[in-house]
């Protein structure tokens, strides 16, 4: 697709420019470059390489995730025969292929077909499928090791700590193994996850899932910066997919304690609720004060553009203080401030109706890619303070370890067994 | 595959091919006819066993009720071959193809009702081979299987006589025991009672459906919204829900029995016919009826009385026979009949073994308001597991050529 790629963006409205990626890894701004070359519906990202496809690449605009649990029944075959059929399947699918060679419309007029159709005539539109092992699947809640893995859990794949403000559901929170599926068609990712969900029953069953619309980050210095659902430019601070040393130091988890994550890295998810009408009443010089950031342009409170650097020993005499002030978003989440700590993020919006009294459900799925979950857990620490924290609520949680890239003719997560 | 280890295993599938042919004639049996004897109170067969293949009985009516002879598989619910009509002091013949494995025979004076003289019969020797002729294969499974439906409503009819009695007396300690169990029969064949689309509604409506579509609220949850008035108050606050008097129970009861022998009639009409595709789409759709948003996972079958297991259970029993009437058909479709029939096998086989660690008919089984979300999901993965292969049967049945 080419040509109206602005009035594409604004047909999407929201869902081109929104996001909230930084709520809990920093809300900084991101480059106005214009140009979103991956949003083309014929682009294929090839699902095989060094890395898993789906962290490096130019973000797309939809997310459909999904959380799994192994099936009471299941064994280590089982497992083993589950990854071998859903890297069969991903690998089809995101070539823009039917799930199998009879497809949605081949397999004759007595059977169900085997693929579910809706993403007939779309074509790959950027699909990735990245896969990630939680720790529940090397040993369960009460101790047990079902598929004898349990010796290549990598030492740092345990659950989260609790934080701060934390209000985490068990519906949202939690699997033995994810699949995040981004695409730039909302069907083509959800057509992606009901498949492979569908060629799991009998081995995995759905735990949770959450479908993402607008990514509030970027990967590419090509994408332009995305504003979250409080309105702010989101995603400066973000590693790119060409930042090969930000990557290696950051990302990839190659000096792990196992060898089947060379390549791979660690995968934190949190479903953040934001308290948007309580939000929506505060003034723009405390939404400022509370982000660091002024809203229209991006800039750090302590002067300059969008991409001027934050200078945090700059005094205000309007604030009487720090310019960008203590407990701001921006000074609390960033890298100076936690040891370096970067973070790749591919969050996404939400708006999932409304409750009972009417007010919306909506917010950010935050995902971070991570060299050691121990950046993330420093970064949230740190927010504890953090003046944000009275507009969000963390209610999921989950971590996974995502394996390296898969070579030709191999599953993923061969490696475990 | 070994089939008579896999037979000891699941042996109700394994007699699928059990050819019926229920196509009598007056005796003239040779020597090797197995003896029957039906009368009013028992069923005496000449011998318990015989060799694998071609079986004949023949059966003699010295009760003074029409009767029928049945072969049934070894859980007791497939019709392996059954012989109608037998007037008192006549005999007819059955002619049945078995393989080996275990097997009851039983009578059934009046033809209404549960059968009597329940007996094992065992059967060895060596397997017998699947008949080449597939639309003789398919004819056997079709007249398996209708004669299965006609047997299920027969029951039910008993059965439903025996509740409705209790409940309309107010002997409502014995009603509230008797309704999961009148309804088992009902619910192992319910796709077909649902094609006849004035009679479900009348008999199995929930509530909402009823009041949706503006019909009376009648049949089975009706009295069972009587029978568990607390309950129902609980699900509807804001309605004032009265207990039925003396009159009204019997007109319900009434209502019940008229719909069930309506039920009776039509699939004991000439008109009712089955095609192998009823089967197998049948089989589908008893567990699409328990997955449904209003039916026995999400506890909403059974509002009031919170006996949702017993009718998921007799679901998942209707499909096994459904599957079990065409199984040799599938089985004999080369690797890909093979190995659907080897998962259905599998995944019948953990779907009653999961269903079992909530008890059973007999002893009864737990309240479904006690099954928490994890254990219900538990039991969603493993319906899913056992309907995906399903959905493919009336394909592998029908659409794949023999290999």
């Amino acid at each position: 697709m080419t040509g109206p790629r602005l009035s594409r963006r604004s047909a999407l409205g929201l869902i081109g420019a929104a996001g909230a990626a930084g709520v809990a890894g920093g809300f900084t701004a991101g480059a106005a470059r214009g140009d979103d070359a991956p949003s083309t519906t014929d682009l294929v990202v090839p699902f095989r390489g060094k890395h898993q496809a789906g962290i490096t690449t130019a973000v797309q605009q939809h997310l459909y995730f999904a959380s799994f649990d192994m099936t009471s029944t299941a064994g280590r075959e089982e497992l083993k025969s589950l990854l071998a059929d859903w890297t069969a399947a991903a690998a089809r699918m995101t070539r823009g292929q039917d799930v199998t060679d009879e497809g949605a419309v081949g397999g004759g007029p007595y059977k169900p077909p085997d693929d579910t159709g809706e993403a007939l005539d779309l074509q790959a539109n950027a699909l990735t499928i990245t896969f990630g092992f939680g720790p529940t699947l090397f040993e369960d809640a009460d101790g047990r090791d079902r598929f004898g893995i349990a010796d290549r859990r990598p030492k740092e794949l345990v659950e989260l700590p609790s934080f701060a403000f934390d209000l985490l559901e068990d519906r949202f929170s939690g699997g033995d193994l994810c699949i995040q599926a981004c695409a730039n068609d909302p069907q083509v990712a959800v057509h992606a996850i009901r498949n492979l969900s569908r060629i799991a029953f009998g081995r995995a069953q759905v735990r949770w899932t959450q479908l993402g619309y607008g990514r509030t980050s970027t990967t590419s210095k090509a994408q332009a910066t995305p504003r979250n659902l409080f309105g702010f430019k989101d995603g400066t601070a973000n590693i790119f997919g060409s930042d090969g040393s930000d990557l290696a130091t950051s990302v990839w988890a190659d000096d792990s304690d196992q060898p089947w994550l060379d390549g791979g890295t660690f995968l934190v998810a949190r479903k953040i609720q934001m308290l948007i009408e309580s939000w929506d009443r505060v003034r723009l010089e405390e939404q400022e004060a509370i982000i660091g950031r002024d809203k229209g342009e991006g800039a750090p409170l302590s002067g300059g553009t969008e991409f001027t650097e934050p200078k945090f020993d700059v005094f205000s005499t309007k604030a009487g203080g720090p310019a960008i002030p203590m407990d701001s978003h921006v000074r609390l989440a960033h890298p100076d401030h936690n040891g370096g700590a970067r973070m790749l993020r591919r969050g996404y919006n939400f708006v999932e109706g409304n409750n009972d009294l009417g007010q919306l459900n909506a917010g950010l799925f935050f995902l971070a890619f991570v060299r050691s979950p121990q950046q993330f857990i420093d970064v949230q620490r740190s927010l504890a303070k953090d003046t944000l924290n009275e507009y969000i609520r963390h209610i999921g949680s989950a971590i996974f370890a995502v394996p390296g890239g898969i070579r030709a003719g191999d599953s993923v997560g061969s490696g475990l067994f | 595959m070994n089939r008579r280890s896999r037979s000891t295993v699941l042996a109700v599938a394994l007699t699928a091919t059990l050819g019926l042919s229920a196509c009598v004639k007056n005796s003239e049996s040779g020597d090797d006819a197995i003896k029957v004897t039906s009368t009013a109170d028992g069923c005496e067969v000449s011998t318990a066993k015989a060799d694998s293949g071609t079986i004949t009985f023949d059966v003699t009516n010295d009760g003074d009720k029409i009767t029928e002879f049945y072969v049934l598989d070894s859980n007791k619910l497939r019709i392996v071959g059954e012989v109608e009509n037998i007037a008192p002091g006549t005999s007819r013949d059955l002619t049945v193809q078995a393989q080996p494995g275990e097997y009851f025979t039983e009578c059934k004076p009046g033809m209404v009702g549960d059968g009597i003289g329940n007996a094992k019969f065992t059967v060895t020797g060596d397997d017998v081979a699947v008949d080449e002729d597939q639309q003789k294969a398919i004819d056997a499974a079709v007249a398996s299987y209708t004669a299965y439906t006609k047997d299920q409503v027969g029951e039910l009819v008993g059965n439903v006589d025996d509740f409705v009695a209790a409940y309309t007396s107010g002997d409502d300690e014995t009603a509230r025991k008797l309704f999961p169990i009148t309804r088992i029969n009902y619910e192992r064949i319910e796709p077909t009672a649902e094609q006849f689309g004035d009679l479900d509604p009348k008999i199995d409506y929930r509530k909402p459906g009823a009041e949706a579509e503006n019909l009376p609220f009648t049949g089975f949850h009706r009295i069972e919204m009587d029978l568990w008035l607390d309950e129902a108050r609980k699900n509807y606050p804001t309605e004032e829900l009265i207990e039925l008097d003396e009159k009204g129970r019997a007109k319900l009861g009434d209502q019940l029995r008229t719909d069930i022998k309506a039920l009776y009639d039509k699939v004991h009409s000439d008109e009712f016919v089955l095609t192998v595709g009823d089967i197998t789409n049948g089989a589908i759709g008893l567990l699409d009826e328990i997955a449904a948003p209003d039916g026995k996972l999400p506890g909403e079958e059974d509002e009031f009385s919170h006996t949702d297991l017993y009718d998921f259970y007799a679901n998942v029993e209707g499909a096994q026979v459904a599957y079990g009437a065409v199984r040799d058909i599938a089985e004999a479709k080369g690797t890909e009949g093979e190995k659907l029939v080897g998962d259905l096998d599998r995944q019948f086989k953990g779907m009653f073994a999961l269903l079992e660690t909530y008890g059973d008919y007999d002893q009864g089984f737990v309240s479904y308001d006690t099954v928490e979300q994890a254990q219900r999901n538990e039991l969603g993965a493993q319906l899913n597991a056992l309907s995906e292969p399903l959905s493919q049967l009336t394909h592998t049945v029908l659409g794949v050529s023999k290999s």
